[in-house]
């Protein structure tokens, strides 16, 4: 049996396409069709996406700083109240356990979302490593709503009463502990996650969703939105067998020597994920193989599918590294025929996020 | 009026003489979204009942389509490789994407007629 968003109704009445994800039953397109969908949120509208899959979870306690410092290759120690760090668990091997985003919410306080198809088995690997002087606390009565897109801040205000303008990217607004937004998001737009409780959801969807800015987003325009900046989506880009240098997310990682999971494990990568752009004509998706200008396998596309942007098709995938370089021509191998790409670097086009200072 | 014939893979087949027109049935139209890429066999490609003939794409997927008779690719649609629309017409008009010679007209009598496919997108949706 899938599992039911607190909107599932709202979306099936609206007459959305649903299907499975990570265990739940989600809308994958409504009516407007998955590229009038991605266009609508890059091209200066507001989309709003449910993704009350995902899980919601917290760590408090004196400890909670040094055990994120032991689960994750990041640090906190600078990171203010308020303020969003992007993150990963890393396993024993010094592999990717999940992806997440991390909040500080006080000085020993950190609320962290991670991905609705990992949250079991995250909670699970939180609670094996939990010290007795930290609470862990799963949320699982709260929704996750998206509001993507130029005018997210705008439909905010008018529909809220909320004025966000200085609200810094990678940041969480709260008056009292009903509501949540973090300014952040997965679609290289300007946005924001509006966290609520289940009872208070759809209201809160159907009063953003009249607003005159906003169409309701799909998992499928979700998917072709973030590919188009590059990010990971866990269980194809990274997974238990990539490390974060790998993955090319070095930048996440701390700078000093720390003991955290797996760090012994992670070594100079000896391949790398990239971006890839299609220069031939044709369409690769996940699992085609990468190959060199000599037609030998050198990797495999984790991520992949049409750019409505780009109007052309892009991916992502891991390659030796000595293929790395933006440029490098390179073929994928589609159905048995081979089509011209290039090694890209990513985003593939400018992300239009705010500033993490103000 | 035209008589269309289907397969459960949602072809739609117009036969005129001994050769196939096929393309698919605006069912499989709507169910494919928004259409970005067409690949075309080679003309003079042998094909068998069954067999991968081209491929659409959508943003969202990627759709083979099996030809439903043997025999031997006579035409390509190579307009549709720019024009996206045209799968929306019929296929004894612009909407075909391939023109197959049969080899043996009388492998017809497994398609569904008009009817037939109506009352089996009630049972499939």
């Amino acid at each position: 049996m899938p599992r039911y968003t607190a909107l599932h109704d709202v979306h099936v009445s609206s007459g959305a396409k649903m299907g499975e994800f990570a265990g739940y039953d989600m809308p994958l397109y409504y009516a407007l069709g998955v590229k009038k969908e991605h266009e609508w949120v890059r091209d200066g509208n507001v989309g709003i996406f449910d993704v009350s899959h995902m899980g919601q979870v917290s760590l408090s306690g004196a400890g909670a700083q040094n055990f994120l410092h032991k689960l994750t290759p990041s640090s906190f120690e600078k990171l203010g109240i308020k303020r969003t760090k992007y993150t990963v668990f890393t396993n024993d091997n010094g592999g990717i356990v999940d992806d997440l985003m991390v909040t500080k919410t006080g000085d020993d306080e950190f609320h962290m979302v991670i991905n609705g198809g990992c949250k079991d088995k995250d909670i699970a690997w939180v609670k094996e490593n939990l010290t007795a002087d930290l609470e862990f606390k799963h949320y699982d009565d709260w929704a996750l709503i998206a509001l993507q897109g130029e005018q997210a801040e705008r439909v905010i205000n008018d529909v809220l009463g909320i004025d966000l303008s200085d609200q810094p990217y990678m940041s969480v607004w709260y008056k009292d502990y009903t509501m949540f937004i973090s300014r952040l998001g997965y679609t290289g737009e300007d946005g924001f996650e509006i966290s609520v409780q289940n009872d208070d959801a759809p209201e809160l969807w159907q009063k953003l969703c009249a607003h005159g800015s906003v169409e309701p987003i799909g998992l499928a325009a979700r998917d072709s939105l973030r590919l188009e900046m590059g990010y990971c989506l866990y269980g194809h880009d990274i997974d238990a067998t990539t490390t974060p240098l790998e993955a090319d997310l070095k930048w996440i990682m701390r700078k000093d020597e720390y003991d955290f999971i797996g760090a012994g494990q992670i070594k100079e990568p000896q391949r790398k994920r990239v971006g890839v752009k299609l220069t031939g004509k044709g369409i690769a998706r996940e699992g085609a193989e990468i190959r060199n200008t000599n037609d030998e396998p050198i990797g495999m596309l984790t991520s992949g599918g049409f750019s409505p942007t780009l109007n052309m098709a892009i991916g992502q995938g891991y390659v030796p590294l000595e293929y790395t370089k933006a440029g490098t021509d390179i073929l994928v191998n589609v159905r048995g025929r081979n089509i011209e790409a290039q090694i890209s670097n990513m985003p593939f086009m400018p992300s239009k996020t705010k500033s993490m200072k103000k | 009026m035209a008589e269309f014939k289907y397969t459960k893979d949602h072809e739609c087949i117009y036969v005129e003489g001994d050769i196939a027109f096929v393309g698919i049935s605006g069912h499989a139209r709507d169910a494919l979204g928004d259409l970005v890429f067409v690949e075309l066999p080679d003309v003079g490609k042998a094909v068998s009942k069954g067999d991968d003939v081209a491929v659409v794409e959508s943003v969202k997927t990627a759709a083979e389509i099996y030809s439903p008779v043997d025999g031997e690719v006579t035409a390509v649609n190579e307009a549709m490789e720019s024009d996206f629309d045209l799968f929306a017409k019929p296929v004894n008009e612009e909407g075909w994407i391939v023109k197959i010679k049969l080899s043996d007209t009388s492998a017809l009598g497994d398609l569904m007629d008009q009817a037939a496919y109506d009352e089996y997108l009630k049972e499939v949706d």
